[in-house]
């Protein structure tokens, strides 16, 4: 079965009008990304940059400066409302790379196994689960880092440190995001290692090389460029996770980088916030937007930037 | 070299006779050990993923041991953690993924046709291609955030519009009775108009995969015996395409089970002991269809949402409470799965190229 | 392709004297009763060839005939297919290179291979070459840089990159990627070189450097060339084996082959009745 596109020819117009109208429907479909991105965009930047009419947007009201450099984030209405969000984004980078730590290494690792040692009955074996790891909810990860490895691993590990843990803690959160991300860096890696030209493989072997040299001298490095933008895609995913981080990092915003001590991040608090009870047009409702939207805006370009790499690598070697 | 020479090799030429048998050159020998280190080490880093699947699953079960029962199933939350289930969420859920499917199938396969069979290559079509693929990245918050902002919004819009209740006709016992739906502004709907826009881009990404695996022979083959574009379409290449169509909407669909950051934005409920409709069990489905009705209109919570909210209780009898809640949810994600692997079983032996 | 008689074998390259009488030579290579399965398909019957020290011997025969597979076993490189059971005896300067005990890794140090699609690593010149003795362990940047010139003299690139050794490979011609191949693989100072269809992807100028390139070479390296290419196994090679469907037919010195064999089979091939 092969996968081809259709040639141009076959896709004629559709002739009757009924058939028009059929054809119009589904394009109107197909035309609704665009609307959602064309309201995704709108309705952050309606309420975080700019609001027409009476009702004021966030950066109408709290200068772009403080809301970059700013050290509190303590978004409550009126005077002592503080709106700086290096504590929020230091939380997010510190579970992000957290995250990048542990995933990293495993993904790799399991990514030049299934490709370069694994027999194809152990690929059929272990593919599965790895998507298994990828199709638990966030929720479950978060409830395991809480109430399983701050207590039974964490805590007793650092202990023998000498070093004290929070209950809450971005170690165990960025943990688990990194588990999470994993089987992401380990089946994208993997395509693109695969995607490595055999010839060059057999060139390698024939100049008297082990399997580590081919291996890790010339199919990684061949494949450089593609694993960098599935990393870039795998952090990505992590300063996007929400829930574990929500049950397990914490509720309180500090500028950080402390691992031990409990930190929100940009995701957990958008949750925190619409768990509360403030007004529909107050500052604090708005603070949800700004962050959405920077949230939005850093996610969006790093996918971009790993996009633009993948593409590029594709062109080598397709 | 002439053939006079033929006889006597000058010394030069000789050299030196090599042993191929390992253990004789010891850099080799360090050379082999380092592959084996490596082959070993990247062994370990995907069987410790494996292992971790294993450790999360026992801890999960082991801490469930004190709840789990079948009371946790048919009960609803309560303050009381030797009483609280999970009847709400699973009730919540089921709402939330039917509609979900009701509304990202058909503008997802749509799509996925209209990308795949109908659009020609334009600077319009790249620009959806495009898109398509940056959606699929944004995270579930942000989705969380447009519902919250766009759909609640409208929702609670249209509730003052109707005070606060819809009427509709609706045949009962042969004649029609008017019935008054009261709308909350976060409903079930507006819950499942967001999490369709979260899954339609694996729907459609599906859809586009599935589609594209039909081999061209059988467009030119319907074309050929005088069909039109859309009766190949409608006839031949969607029913071809149904067991990847159908594998990918369910898996989609069990990513949707587990979302709970954008229905949290919404304002859908952490703690309630109702279900939607007031619907405690299934018989209900067809003895009481008025309450049907009002369920999609009604306020709800979900699984994973109870048990982020049981995970956040600071009385530790309430842990149990939650493992207990996550191995129904991953039962559920398990039957979910085991479905669409069925589908694609048993659809794709029926479909021989 | 015009049929070779007696009357047009073309001339041989410069360096290659294929009167000359081989026998005195001892043998670099030696394969006896060889058979080779992939699964349960027998792709290799009973193959025995003796192939001298410093000589060139061409392998020539029909598509699928088996001289690639034949070619592969000579440095285990067929290892790497799953499936694949070789019998028999490969004796590499006096060892079988079968045994188990072998060290591959060793073997293919010094029995070196060309393939027909050049296939230079996305580094740069300099790191293409001096892979092979990197990974062998050479860290001496000095000791590199002088085998890096040593072998793009040798295979005839020097003066074309000399000033660009830190460039990309992957930006040279087609004919220049082939001769950085040949460099690559004689910077691990193989003493037998197997080039399987090395000009076969090439312009008629490239073949022609390539070919003059063997001539250079074979003084004091062993090399096994297969080609379809019958003029350029008269004009290469000191020794041409005829493999057909599996079984080794015929060898004997070039000349002989080309303009009496003694085979009927060789003589409709040379002629081009099939093939």
């Amino acid at each position: 079965m092969t996968a081809v596109k259709s040639p141009e020819w076959t896709k004629q117009r559709f002739s009757r009008r009924h058939e028009k109208v059929i054809q119009a429907a589904l394009f109107l479909c197909a035309a609704l990304s665009v609307l959602t991105t064309a309201a995704i965009i709108l309705v952050l930047l309606g309420n975080a940059v700019y609001a027409p009419g009476a009702k004021k947007a966030f950066f109408e009201q709290v200068s772009l400066w403080e809301f970059l450099t700013g050290t509190h984030w303590k978004p409550v209405d009126g005077d002592a409302g503080r709106f700086g969000m290096i504590p929020l984004l230091s939380g997010t980078i510190m579970v992000a790379v957290i995250a990048s730590i542990v995933s990293v290494p495993a993904g790799l690792g399991a990514a030049i196994y299934m490709s370069e040692y694994a027999g194809p009955r152990e690929r059929e074996i272990l593919k599965p689960i790895l998507e298994v790891l990828a199709g638990i909810p966030s929720v479950v990860y978060g409830f395991f880092a809480l109430k399983f490895i701050t207590p039974w691993i964490l805590k007793p590990a650092l202990g023998l440190l000498g070093l004290e843990l929070g209950t809450f803690n971005a170690l165990s959160a960025g943990i688990v995001v990194g588990i999470m991300v994993t089987p992401l860096i380990a089946s994208l890696s993997e395509d693109v290692i695969r995607s490595v030209p055999r010839s060059l493989r057999e060139a390698a072997y024939a100049l008297g090389s082990t399997r580590f040299d081919v291996s890790a001298r010339v199919v990684v490095p061949a494949a450089l460029s593609g694993i960098l933008a599935a990393f870039l895609l795998a952090f990505s995913r992590a300063i996007g996770e929400t829930m574990a981080v929500v049950i397990a990092g914490g509720q309180q915003p500090i500028a950080t980088l402390n691992p031990l001590r409990g930190a929100q991040t940009m995701t957990s608090f958008m949750v925190h916030a619409s768990t509360g009870d403030s007004a529909a047009d107050s500052i604090s409702r708005m603070s949800i937007y700004a962050i959405g939207i920077t949230l939005f805006v850093i996610t969006l370009t790093i996918n971009l930037i790993s996009g633009w790499i993948l593409r590029r690598y594709r062109e080598v070697y397709q | 070299m002439s053939p006079a020479n033929s006889a006597s090799l000058p010394a030069s030429a000789v050299k030196p006779a090599i042993n191929f048998i390992s253990g004789a050159d010891r850099h080799i020998r360090r050379r082999l050990l380092l592959s084996q280190l490596f082959a070993w080490a990247c062994r370990l880093a995907t069987y410790a993923s494996l292992a971790i699947l294993v450790v999360l699953l026992a801890a999960i079960f082991y801490s469930s041991i004190g709840r789990l029962a079948w009371d946790f199933v048919t009960n609803t939350n309560s303050t009381n953690p030797a009483k609280a289930g999970m009847l709400a969420g699973l009730w919540g859920s089921f709402w939330l993924i039917l509609f979900t499917a009701i509304f990202s199938i058909p503008v997802g396969v749509g799509s996925a046709v209209y990308l795949e069979e109908i659009a020609r290559d334009s600077f319009l079509v790249r620009i959806i291609k495009i898109n398509l693929a940056n959606l699929a990245g944004v995270p579930s918050i942000v989705y969380g955030i447009l519902g919250y902002t766009v759909f609640r919004s409208s929702a609670a819009v249209l509730s003052r519009l109707f005070d606060g209740h819809c009427l509709i006709g609706v045949m009962g016992l042969f004649k029609i009775r008017l019935m008054k739906l009261p709308i909350y502004e976060d409903n079930i709907l507006v819950g499942a108009l967001t999490l369709t826009l979260v899954i339609l881009p694996t729907v459609i990404a599906a859809s586009q995969e599935a589609l594209r695996s039909v081999p061209s022979s059988i467009r030119v083959a319907s074309l050929a015996l005088g069909a039109t574009r859309w009766q190949t379409i409608w006839h031949q290449v969607i029913p071809a395409s149904l067991p990847g169509i159908s594998t990918g909407v369910i898996l989609s669909t069990s990513r949707a089970i587990g979302e709970a950051a954008p229905l949290i934005m919404l304002g859908a409920l952490t703690y309630t002991s109702m279900c939607p409709g007031s619907i405690d069990s299934p018989i209900e489905l067809v003895t009481r269809p008025a309450q049907v009705l009002r369920a999609p209109l009604d306020q709800f919570t979900a699984m994973p949402i109870e048990i982020y909210d049981w995970s956040k209780q600071p009385d530790s009898r309430f842990t149990a409470v939650a493992a207990s809640g996550i191995v129904v949810l991953l039962v559920v994600l398990l039957a979910i799965n085991s479905v669409a692997m069925i589908v694609r079983h048993y659809a794709s032996r029926r479909l021989r190229w | 392709m015009p049929a070779i008689t007696s009357g047009n074998v073309p001339p041989s390259v410069a360096g290659v004297d294929r009167e000359l009488d081989m026998t005195a030579h001892s043998s670099a290579i030696e394969a006896r009763h060889l058979n080779f399965f992939y699964g349960e398909h027998q792709v290799l019957f009973d193959v025995s060839l003796t192939v001298p020290e410093r000589s060139v011997t061409a392998l020539i025969g029909p598509s699928g005939c088996g001289k690639s597979t034949f070619l592969r076993t000579l440095n285990r490189m067929n290892d790497l297919i799953e499936g694949s059971r070789c019998q028999g005896e490969i004796l590499v300067e006096g060892q079988n290179i079968m045994d188990p005990a072998v060290d591959v890794v060793l073997l293919r140090k010094h029995v070196g291979m060309v393939f027909q699609k050049s296939t230079p690593f996305p580094k740069s010149i300099f790191d293409n070459v001096a892979y092979g003795p990197r990974v062998a362990g050479e860290k001496n940047r000095a000791v590199l840089a002088d085998l890096v010139e040593s072998c793009l003299k040798k295979a005839a690139l020097w003066d074309e990159v000399k000033d660009r050794l830190t460039t990309s490979a992957m930006s040279l011609s087609g004919g220049q990627q082939q001769r950085l191949c040949i460099a690559r693989t004689l910077a691990t100072n193989p003493r037998i070189i197997l080039m399987d269809e090395p000009a076969s992807a090439l312009d008629p100028a490239s073949t022609d450097r390539i070919e003059n390139l063997i001539g250079e070479l074979c003084a004091n390296y062993t090399i096994v060339i297969v080609t379809h290419n019958m003029q350029q196994a008269s004009r290469v090679s000191h020794q041409t084996a005829f493999f057909y469907k599996g079984k080794l037919i015929e060898t004997g010195p070039t000349m002989k082959i080309f303009t009496h064999p003694s085979e009927k089979k060789t003589e409709d091939y040379i002629t081009g009745r099939f093939g």
